[in-house]
């Protein structure tokens, strides 16, 4: 799996001895660009890491991610096109918002449907008639 | 010698829990020929558990059973104290080769160092997989000796059988350390250290959280072991309910202190202001969680109103399978996360199979049994029991979609996809559950029992609603922020003025005990809501490349990088940076530092945290740059503290509920002895 990511990353994977990407630390100066690039890297997953989204990683390949997303940002580019950039590249993998498709449809239904039969269960435990 | 005296108690121990088991399901045998009708004594019990006469016959039907196999029933009490003793010291050898440095056992060299600090040492013993399965079947075993010791309420067949399960469920997990865990392994030839403990894990919190969240997880199976009692005896009702809420309340008390350490720890130490990561191994510890305060609420209504009584059951069943996947997941190597320390493919299959055994089992008893357990009494819809239905409903919901987000990428991989579920995910689909579960939770306690009347209600919630419209309008014209952290701290502040309402107009010295609990529990969730909310709405981060003497603004601070000096610590080495940080004339200094570790080779940071009235400084040293600036990460966090201490509410709340119920229980012992000496 490990293998698998990196192996997948190596087109962005800096090696770690250079210094990180320009932007992998340093903000975009308006706040308001900054803020939707936050936003959007904290539904990215790290490809390297244990669990962790670009947003809190220290990792080399998260720091270049991070350049990469305010990089385009700053160009003007939308959230939602990056991240159909990074998924055509990557994979849904790199997602942590899985994009409703053929295979997460079950996911995405799975709270509508468990509500329903709650609701259903619960129904049983209430009386009919008020007396 | 150490480790050969652990190994020979922790067999000792095993066959302890063998013989305990069988020596439970004879006795049993013998005596369900006996002459007691169970489901008819119930009836009994819960009709006027305080009638003298009652008392007096439920006495002797005991007698008759103890003439039945008094050799056998009296022979389990003592047997599950001693098991628990014998791997009490087995946890004390293991501890005790771990402080020794000993480096001929396996585990020790693996995780340990010699130049380790005594605390990790100490916890090092728990901080691996071997360890902290050692240290799970420990508190299984004291907590099966507690029982014994001191559970006097139930019927003696019932905490037979409630042992009896105890041993069975301390027998997989005797079997898993023995057959594929052994943590008292030699190594020959010792080497001459070890190779020391991940730095991440060389905290306090090692010390305190794997501890406190282990003994919510037992906690829970003490109270699956009584729901097995009462399945096989037929005996649900609402003795069986007031004899597991203790256990249900204690073990949801160390759950709640557990995830809330847990999380903190996550906090200071990830370095980057995450405070939840809906990782795999977070959500393995919250499902257990959701499904102990369902199981809470629901055992209030059947201690109350002898209602819910399969679905308590079944909840105290999933609440132990969740417990068990916590486990077993976590340790499995399933789950890729900082917690997955020591993992091993060929453990999967032993584990797979102990979990299909345990969920399996308890499943198929509660089918087989769940015909013979009457249905309770139902409800009207507006009454306190509605609400708490409408709770455990909405708790079950989070629970389920807790549970799939956390398996489906595993599953998506079984069949060759790759994907990830994670933060935005589960805020879309628990977030709004969970925040009409805070409304129900506000109007909840308002409620009365049986019955209620729709306008009364309202009139009751009138102010708690207005306060919340109230911050609603007040955030939408001051500030700009999401829709969730939005509703989170409007609801935060309805729910902060519903949860004392039951207080008003109450004679404040005459309310029970367990009513400030529930109050101070409730509290509790408003206040960290809106620690959550406050975090995500207003947190202002600063990443910047800082010279020495420039200032540089985070939130209201300016803060300034005086210099970078070289620091040795007990096993590492550091680079520390004073920072001074000023707001208007308040000065703070912080120091944070990047760590460097030798044993193993790992670079920490170590974030310099400033706390006050109204948020949290938190900072993080980063690497040079070679223009002589320093990399720092700052972040302004308002009220994100509130996060933590709400959550020491709910379990001071729940510590305040447990005491309550005692007092009333010991009063009301107190009472029917006397009734019995007037009686005589």
């Amino acid at each position: 799996m490990a293998a698998l990511c990196i192996a997948l990353a190596a087109p962005v994977l800096a090696d770690p001895s250079t210094p990180p990407a320009a932007l992998a630390y340093t903000q975009l100066r308006d706040p308001a660009q900054e803020a939707t690039a936050k936003a959007l890297m904290e539904t990215l997953r790290c490809l390297v890491c244990q669990g962790q989204s670009i947003a809190d990683s220290d990792a080399s390949l998260a720091g270049d991610m991070r350049s990469l997303v305010r990089e385009r940002i700053a160009k003007g580019e939308n959230p939602a096109s990056i991240r159909a950039w990074l998924i055509q590249r990557y994979g849904d993998y790199v997602t942590y918002d899985p994009p409703l498709s053929a295979v997460t449809w079950p996911l995405w239904l799975a709270p509508i449907v468990l509500l329903a039969v709650g609701a259903l269960l619960a129904r049983q435990s209430f009386r009919r008639r008020p007396r | 010698m150490m480790a050969e005296a652990g190994l020979a108690a922790l067999w000792f121990a095993a066959a302890l829990a063998a013989l305990q088991l069988v020596m439970a399901a004879l006795g049993l045998r013998a005596a369900s020929g006996g002459p007691r009708a169970s489901t008819g004594s119930a009836r009994t019990e819960e009709q006027d558990a305080a009638a003298p006469t009652t008392v007096r016959a439920e006495l002797v039907e005991g007698r008759e059973h103890q003439d039945v196999n008094t050799e056998i029933l009296t022979a389990v009490r003592p047997i599950a104290i001693v098991q628990g003793l014998m791997i009490a010291v087995a946890m004390a050898m293991l501890i005790g080769v771990f402080l020794n440095s000993d480096m001929s056992v396996k585990l020790v060299v693996e995780n340990s160092h010699s130049a380790k600090p005594w605390l990790y040492k100490f916890a090092g013993a728990w901080g691996n997989h071997e360890g902290s399965m050692l240290l799970w079947v420990t508190i299984l075993g004291l907590a099966g000796g507690a029982v014994a010791i001191l559970e006097r309420r139930l019927p003696e067949r019932t905490l037979i059988a409630t042992l009896g399960a105890q041993a069975g469920i301390a027998l997989g997990f005797y079997a898993f350390l023995l057959f594929s865990s052994n943590p008292f392994d030699r190594i020959s030839p010792a080497p001459a250290d070890g190779l020391g403990l991940n730095p991440l894990l060389q905290d306090p919190g090692l010390a305190f959280h794997p501890p406190t969240l282990y003994i919510g997880y037992v906690g829970i199976s003490v109270a699956f072991s009584f729901a097995v009692g009462a399945l096989i005896t037929r005996d649900v009702g609402p003795a069986f309910a007031r004899a597991m809420r203790p256990w249900v309340l204690g073990a949801w008390i160390f759950l709640t202190l557990g995830i809330t350490a847990g999380s903190y720890w996550a906090y200071y130490e990830l370095g980057w202001g995450g405070w939840w990561f809906w990782d795999p191994v977070e959500n393995a510890s919250l499902m257990p969680w959701l499904a102990a305060t369902a199981l809470l609420h629901s055992v209030t209504v059947l201690a109350t109103r002898d209602g819910l009584r399969a679905w308590t059951v079944m909840l105290a069943v999933v609440a132990f399978s969740m417990s068990m996947i916590g486990t077993f997941l976590v340790r499995s190597g399933i789950l890729t996360s900082v917690h997955a320390f020591a993992v091993d493919p060929k453990r999967g299959a032993f584990i797979l199979v102990l979990l299909a055994i345990y969920i399996g089992g308890a499943l198929a008893l509660f089918a087989a049994r769940v015909g013979t357990v009457r249905a309770g009494n139902s409800f009207e819809l507006f009454s306190r029991e509605g609400a708490l239905v409408a709770n455990n409903l909405l708790l079950s919901v989070i629970l389920g979609v807790v549970l799939i987000g956390t398996l489906y990428p595993i599953v998506a991989a079984g069949f060759g996809v790759q994907l990830s579920v994670g933060a935005p995910f589960f805020d879309k689909t628990v977030g709004p559950i969970a925040l009409i579960l805070v409304a129900v939770m506000g109007a909840g306690p308002l409620l009365r029992w049986r019955r209620d009347d729709g306008q009364a209600v309202a009139a009751r919630m009138m102010w708690p609603i207005a306060v919340a419209c109230f911050v609603a309008a007040g955030l939408v014209v001051f500030a700009s922020i999401g829709i969730l952290p939005l509703l989170g701290l409007s609801l935060a502040a309805g729910l902060a003025i519903a949860s004392v309402a039951p207080l008003w107009g109450r004679n404040l010295r005459r309310t029970p005990l367990f009513t400030y609990g529930m109050v101070v529990a409730h509290l509790g969730i408003a206040v960290s809501l809106a620690g959550m909310a406050s975090d995500s709405a207003f947190t202002t981060e600063t990443l910047v490349a800082a010279r020495v003497g420039e200032p540089v603004k985070a939130g209201p601070f300016s803060v300034v990088l005086d210099g970078i000096k070289p620091v040795v610590g007990e096993n590492y080495s550091a680079l520390e940076a004073q920072l001074t940080a000023t707001r208007g004339d308040q000065t703070i200094v912080l120091r944070p530092q990047s760590r460097y570790f030798a044993n193993p080779v790992t670079t920490t940071n170590e974030s310099a945290i400033a706390t006050r009235w109204d948020g949290q400084l938190y900072t993080v040293l980063g690497q040079p740059d070679d223009q002589g600036r320093w990399q720092l990460r700052l972040w302004w966090k308002p009220f994100v503290t509130l996060i933590w201490f709400g959550g020491a509410l709910i379990a001071l709340g729940g510590a305040l509920a447990l005491l309550g119920r005692w007092r009333r229980a010991a009063r009301t012992a107190r009472r029917e002895e006397d009734a019995r000496w007037a009686a005589a």
